[in-house]
């Protein structure tokens, strides 16, 4: 007589699988490998280097110019922002003094761009548990900025619209009106998107107490961003070492002590409104000047080392140059939010199901191609 | 914490052994009279094991021999008055003789920043000690860092290529790399 499974005889076993590189929810190639027990998961450990064109070491070879030009395709998301950040760190290698006008711009288009991209991830982070509706508004929503950024620059996605010393070109003569319109419009999607999926109880289930992180941990980590905000960590580069226009503005931090899948959401929607409201407060009062000032056509840093900390969509973003006083960085380190978010991943889902581990994973809000310099 | 004042403090945890040998042997010499070599003008010596510069960088660097490091990280994240908590930045860096690398690190309390370097000579096996189980986001950057420059780090708990496979030969990050047939040299 065959042996009917009880609690006491039944013996688990734990065994692998694979998520991705092709698995919807990674939003990428990004590969984990799951040891799991039964539905639990034991172990996470991601495999990289899908996509790693080892941006850097191209970095040793190219301008300063041609390498704004690379950023854009680490975090295609905060594209503007990654941009910035290289600008803002040759600028402040040569002492440059940058157009008030210059700077107002880049803040304004680096918080439409951090709405967009939280935009595209609200859209995504529905789908991921399953509410497709909430894919086809954030895009919607997030079109509009896109077509923004396409009349004054000429790309929607990656945008080189920063160049060291200003901007290629001056905002296109809508830009302004386009901007306000498009303030109103989110104003009132944001409450949509509270009815649609905040609210929703199905939701909560799904996210609350799901993926916890403590701020200890988060510190630990090197999280930064919403990640590290959703832990009660005060990360926001905005606040602590603002550049560009952030000293003129006023905004709050978003701060959630819960840590959890749910804490990371909030974070992310109040975002969207303090960049709404930090655009608000610059859009009528753009200074006139300059949009460019020139620079030489070979760019060479002083010898010496350059650090700049920049606020991209996903967190802390560092641009660290070693100069020889080449035209070209001797080396180049981009410290990106993902890859640093990412090494938490496997602290916080173990012990979770996986279904969990795909929740917990939208709220990471990984771009793999940040990950995968 | 000023600058000043954090050279001070991190300088004091790591008296050079040297500097009472030496300034015995000067004083030694001076009493002899038979001796008629004047001393000649001393370098200043340093203090500290520890070599601190702001030259050519926005931040205090601290530059550390392979065998303090781990002791010094440690003392720099668990002292009250430093209390480095966040590491922001871990970068591998070949500096042609040597390898080694750079540490940002702030204080989410106090809010000051600090730059630690590590070099090596050795480029056959460099080897450094982990700081991974001070600060766990040191795991990944070091995996990276082994990937590129290959460099090992004892103690880590999980040294393997994280982005390259397995089999790959050479640490493409390092200057004295060569691939005939992928890298575009202008």
């Amino acid at each position: 007589m065959e042996e009917t499974p009880t609690e006491t005889n039944f013996k688990s076993e734990e065994y692998f699988i694979n998520m991705g590189p092709q698995h919807p929810a990674t939003h990428g190639v990004l590969r984990l490998l799951l040891t799991i027990d039964g539905e639990i998961i034991k172990k996470v450990e991601p495999d990289l280097g899908y996509i790693h064109r080892s941006i850097e070491k191209m970095c040793e070879r190219d301008s300063y110019q041609q390498i704004v030009h690379l950023t854009d395709r680490m975090d295609y998301l905060s594209s503007n922002i990654n941009n910035e950040a290289v600008c803002l760190t040759v600028e402040n290698a040569l002492q440059m003094e940058i157009p008030e006008r210059v700077k107002v711009i880049r803040t304004i288009i680096g918080e439409l761009t951090r709405i967009s991209s939280h935009c595209l991830w609200w859209g995504v982070m529905g789908m991921d548990v399953g509410a497709l509706t909430t894919y086809f508004y954030g895009f919607r929503d997030r079109e509009l900025i896109n077509d923004i950024f396409e009349e004054t620059c000429g790309a929607r996605l990656t945008m080189n619209y920063n160049v060291p010393g200003g901007l290629m070109f001056d905002i296109h003569s809508n830009f302004v009106r386009r901007v306000k319109e498009f303030i109103a419009h989110f104003k009132t999607k944001i409450p949509e998107y509270d009815r649609l999926l905040t609210d929703n109880v199905i939701f909560h289930k799904r996210t609350k107490g799901v993926g916890i992180l403590t701020k200890e941990d988060a510190i630990s980590f090197g999280a930064s961003g919403p990640v590290g905000r959703a832990s009660g960590y005060s990360c926001d580069v905005r606040k602590h070492h603002p550049y560009s226009a952030l000293e003129k503005v006023t905004f709050n931090e978003a701060l959630k002590t819960e840590g959890d899948t749910f804490a990371r959401y909030q974070v992310r929607i109040q975002e969207m409104w303090e960049s709404l409201s930090i655009v608000e407060q610059l859009i009528d009062n753009i200074p006139e000047g300059e949009y460019r000032i020139a620079t030489k056509a070979v760019i060479k840093l002083p010898k010496g080392e350059f650090y700049q900390r920049v606020e991209t969509a996903r967190g802390e973003l560092g641009v660290y140059v070693i100069s020889t006083g080449t035209k070209s960085p001797y080396r180049l380190k981009f410290r990106s939010p993902g890859f640093s978010n990412l090494s938490l991943l496997s602290h916080i889902a173990v012990g979770g199901k996986i279904g969990d581990l795909v929740a917990t994973m939208a709220t990471l809000d990984l771009v793999i191609p940040d990950i995968d310099r | 914490m000023t600058n000043e004042a954090l050279q001070e403090l991190i300088g004091s945890w790591f008296p050079n052994p040297n500097i009472e040998k030496t300034s015995e042997a000067i004083e030694g010499s001076e009493n002899e009279e038979g001796s008629e070599e004047k001393a000649l003008p001393q370098e200043p010596i340093n203090p500290s094991l520890l070599e601190f510069t702001e030259e050519g960088s926005q931040f205090l660097n601290i530059l550390v021999g392979p065998e303090h490091l781990h002791a010094l990280m440690s003392q720099l994240k668990s002292n009250t008055e430093t209390s480095f908590d966040y590491l922001f930045c871990l970068s591998g860096v070949d500096w042609g003789a040597e390898l080694g690398v750079v540490f940002h690190l702030e204080s989410t309390t106090h809010r000051h920043t600090i730059v630690v370097k590590v070099k090596t000579l050795d480029r056959e096996n460099p080897t450094l000690d982990t700081v991974s189980n001070i600060w766990a986001t040191a795991e990944f950057h070091e995996r990276e860092v082994f990937d590129f420059f290959g460099i090992t780090f004892t103690n880590h708990p999980n040294l393997k290529r994280l982005f390259l496979t397995d089999e790959w030969e050479g640490f493409p990050l390092r200057k004295d790399y060569t691939d005939e047939i992928n890298m575009v040299i202008k």
